[in-house]
């Protein structure tokens, strides 16, 4: 490759420097975007099995009808921590990571805007986590009011402790808000001010589009959490009542803050993998994107049209009817804009040269999960199902539907796609489809029987059940344990094969995308030389380069 | 457009970056802004939600009959007014008048002292407390988390006092005094919504 920077530029020997060799790198507050998302992505995985295994402590509580495992605080303590972890721990860090390490290459940039901010907000994370399990150890335990802490549960303090898990957990939602609002503005600011010369906005891979579109919900819906947070701190620790009925509070006003942010919040999660699957897709049915534009710009409208949907979580918490038709109405609306991403997903692979190599599996899997999961969230948007469901099963499975389904599904899709570009080793196959098989399997046995379970009344959050629920709940913990074993091979094939693996070329799915036009693993700072974007992306089986000074990857003559 | 496109590229990309890093940071400082204001107006609408919903007979603690306008409404004066104050030591940096700058910013920060001096007074006359029902509880978080802001900017502009003595400290760029006047002029625009909701609607 040809280099026209001046060789007297100090950082001109910087940004030919190797990539990190060792693994101590990781361990260093490094600047480097990748080594910032490779942190992102490793500690969010080890909570990812923390979680892991705090859920299946819950499956084998709930594989027989009696509470007998432990007692109730005990159980209450496991799935409030459950949830918290793999939403504030699992979901979200991980995205960020995966956002952090693709985001500046797709856009042709060295690095994102704010490098030291980028460090900063990651090394929040494990702060978070230890504040979490630190609560473990606190004589009452951890925080028992669900994830979703709602008083007047989540202010009671029934030992009069200064430091007790609702009090710890708080602090560790406010510093992974503050976190992830470092985190937003370092994304937005990047994708508004770095791309690469001739990259316009309708130039920009879809998975930019999306984390644009998630970091924006950020920004804009987690002030409001915070705000309700620190409420709901001072009504814990000093005694105001904004949330208390008694002293002249409204505990649903809590409700309204919380979901705010928090119903944007599943698209802050789901758009980044929507983004994901718009990558792969194109790629392994070797065809372009179908409807580019109208993709880009759905992932906008779902951002806006999130807004405006919170009190669909609040139909049972004495709204009146005509405002829970209105977000009836907002919430259906939904469907429109993510419906058309799912049309253009399958006209994209439609017709198309299809590769089942493990990527393209998990984003097929995912897609059938999220049809899946769609369906039941119009049911559950409609007022007169989900009073009739509120607070059951049915919702559990509804949800996991959507975070294992269709978000931990796309991270690993994520994952093994860019596992050559950032460890510049090739994963093992074989491993990769046992893994998929598994996980498919697994994920169905686990929460599709949570959809009649709720339908026959079962409550979440109970740790006793009746009688005649037991055959869908032992095939639910069947499930489950399936999936904790799923995660194995996935584990031992990272492992070995970024140790032992047999070395990744550059481009080893022939994808077009900028982050495949560097080597494997990228150097730092990305770019010998800023590349100049002349064409859209996704050109697959057409003549036109993406850049000024490169053939094009995939000429006509390949398909 | 070829030509067009071919003139951004870069010869030397750190000339390009220090260039960058000051649009950057205020684009950056903006967005952080935005989303700063939206945790104001979540306590605001929190504010007027508890403030309809309550009857009037409850809203203020018992034994309150309300608020005491007139030296809220000197200190929102004073505060407001120092915005045109930093705007000014702003535009005396920018024409290199180091002497004018120290004396503009001193004069706003002992404006926005003034302003927290007079909240201290009123907090320490008034005949409720943070604890005293959701009015209290609101009323103290509202004007405690500004107050937050105003001793946050007072503390940017003692930063940005110093800097202007290191020799050439300030040639090279705006954007720390660029942004500390508007983080100021942000926290002064909250105050005269916060002042409206909280003095003049009671």
């Amino acid at each position: 490759m040809t280099i026209q920077v001046s060789s007297t530029d100090a950082a001109d020997l910087h940004h030919h420097a190797h990539p990190p060799t060792t693994w101590k790198t990781y361990f260093t507050f490094s600047h480097d975007h990748k080594v910032i998302g490779i942190q992102y992505l490793v500690t969010s995985f080890v909570f990812f099995l923390v979680g892991g295994i705090l859920a299946m402590i819950i499956r084998a509580e709930l594989i027989t009808p009696p509470a007998d495992l432990g007692d109730r605080t005990f159980y209450n303590g496991m799935f409030t921590m459950h949830g918290t972890i793999m939403l504030f721990l699992w979901t979200f860090p991980s995205l960020v990571g995966i956002a952090n390490y693709l985001v500046p290459l797709m856009i042709g940039a060295r690095d994102m805007a704010f490098p030291r901010l980028n460090a900063a907000a990651f090394w929040m994370v494990p702060v978070v986590g230890i504040l979490l399990m630190a609560s473990f150890f606190l004589p009452e335990g951890p925080s028992q009011a669900g994830w979703w802490a709602y008083p007047p549960v989540s202010v009671q303090n029934p030992t009069g402790s200064l430091i007790n898990g609702q009090l710890l957990w708080l602090l560790a939602v406010a510093i992974s808000g503050v976190s992830s609002i470092m985190g937003a503005v370092n994304f937005v600011t990047t994708i508004f001010k770095m791309r690469a010369p001739g990259m316009t906005l309708f130039r920009m891979p879809i998975f930019v589009w999306a984390v644009l579109s998630a970091q924006i919900i950020q920004l804009f819906g987690l002030p409001a959490l915070t705000a309700g947070a620190v409420m709901l701190l001072f009504d814990l620790t000093v005694g105001t009542s904004f949330f208390d009925p008694a002293k002249g509070g409204n505990p649903v006003m809590f409700q309204h803050f919380f979901w705010f942010y928090s119903h944007p919040a599943v698209y802050v999660i789901i758009l980044p993998i929507f983004g994901v699957f718009s990558e792969i897709f194109p790629v392994y049915s070797r065809k372009p994107l179908f409807g580019y534009k109208v993709v880009a710009i759905s992932s906008l409208v779902i951002a806006g049209v999130s807004g405006l949907v919170w009190v669909h979580h609040m139909y049972a918490s004495g709204t009146p009817g005509w405002m829970r038709m209105l977000f009836m109405v907002s919430t259906m609306c939904v469907s429109v804009p993510t419906g058309i991403k799912v049309f253009a997903w399958v006209a994209t692979v439609w017709g198309g040269k299809i590769r089942l190599n493990t990527p393209m599996l998990f984003a097929l899997g995912g897609l059938i999960m999220f049809v899946f999961a769609g369906i039941t969230g119009i049911m559950l948007s409609s007022v007169p199902v989900d009073i009739h469901v509120n607070n059951t099963y049915f919702v559990v499975g509804h949800f996991h539907y959507v975070l294992y389904g269709t978000v931990t599904m796309g991270m690993f899709a994520a994952l093994y796609h860019w596992f050559p570009k950032m460890t510049g080793k090739m994963y093992n196959e074989g491993l990769g489809k046992l893994h998929f098989w598994l996980t498919f399997i697994g994920t169905n046995l686990n929460f599709f029987p949570m959809h009649p379970l709720g339908l026959h009344g079962m409550l979440r959050r109970a740790a006793s059940y009746a009688d005649d629920l037991v055959f869908w709940n032992v095939i639910a913990s069947l499930g489950g344990f399936l999936l904790g074993m799923a995660t194995l091979p996935f584990i031992f094939n990272m492992i070995s094969s970024w140790m032992y693996g047999t070395k990744a070329p550059d481009n080893p799915w022939r994808a077009i995308g900028l982050e495949w036009m560097v080597s494997s693993p990228p150097p730092v700072e990305n770019f010998d030389r800023i590349p100049v974007i002349i064409s859209e992306p996704y050109g697959y089986g057409k003549s036109t380069p993406l850049t000024a000074d490169t053939p094009p990857v995939n000429p006509v003559s390949h398909s | 457009m070829d030509s067009s496109i071919n003139s951004h590229q870069l010869p030397n990309h750190t000339a390009e970056h220090t260039h960058d890093e000051e649009a950057n940071s205020m684009f950056g400082f903006v967005v952080f802004l935005l989303s700063e204001s939206i945790i104001f107006l979540s306590f605001f609408a929190g504010y007027i939600v508890y403030k309809t919903m309550t009857p009037l007979t409850e809203w203020l603690p018992t034994g309150v009959a309300g608020l005491e306008v007139k030296e809220p409404a000197i200190n929102t004066v004073v505060l407001v007014s120092s915005s045109f104050v930093i705007y000014f030591a702003e535009r005396c940096l920018h024409k290199n008048n180091l002497m004018g700058f120290r004396a503009f910013l001193l004069t706003t920060m002992a404006m926005g002292s003034y302003f927290l001096y007079g909240q201290a007074v009123e907090w320490s006359n008034l005949a409720f407390g943070f604890t005293s029902g959701v009015y209290g509880g609101m009323f103290y978080l509202l004007t405690g988390f500004h107050g937050l802001h105003v001793f946050t900017g007072i503390l940017l502009q003692l930063i940005m006092l110093l800097r202007s003595f290191i020799p050439g400290n300030y040639d090279t760029g705006h954007f720390g005094i660029n942004a500390t006047s508007l983080f100021w002029h942000f926290v002064d625009v909250i105050w005269i919504v916060l002042f409206v909701l909280i003095y003049v609607w009671q």
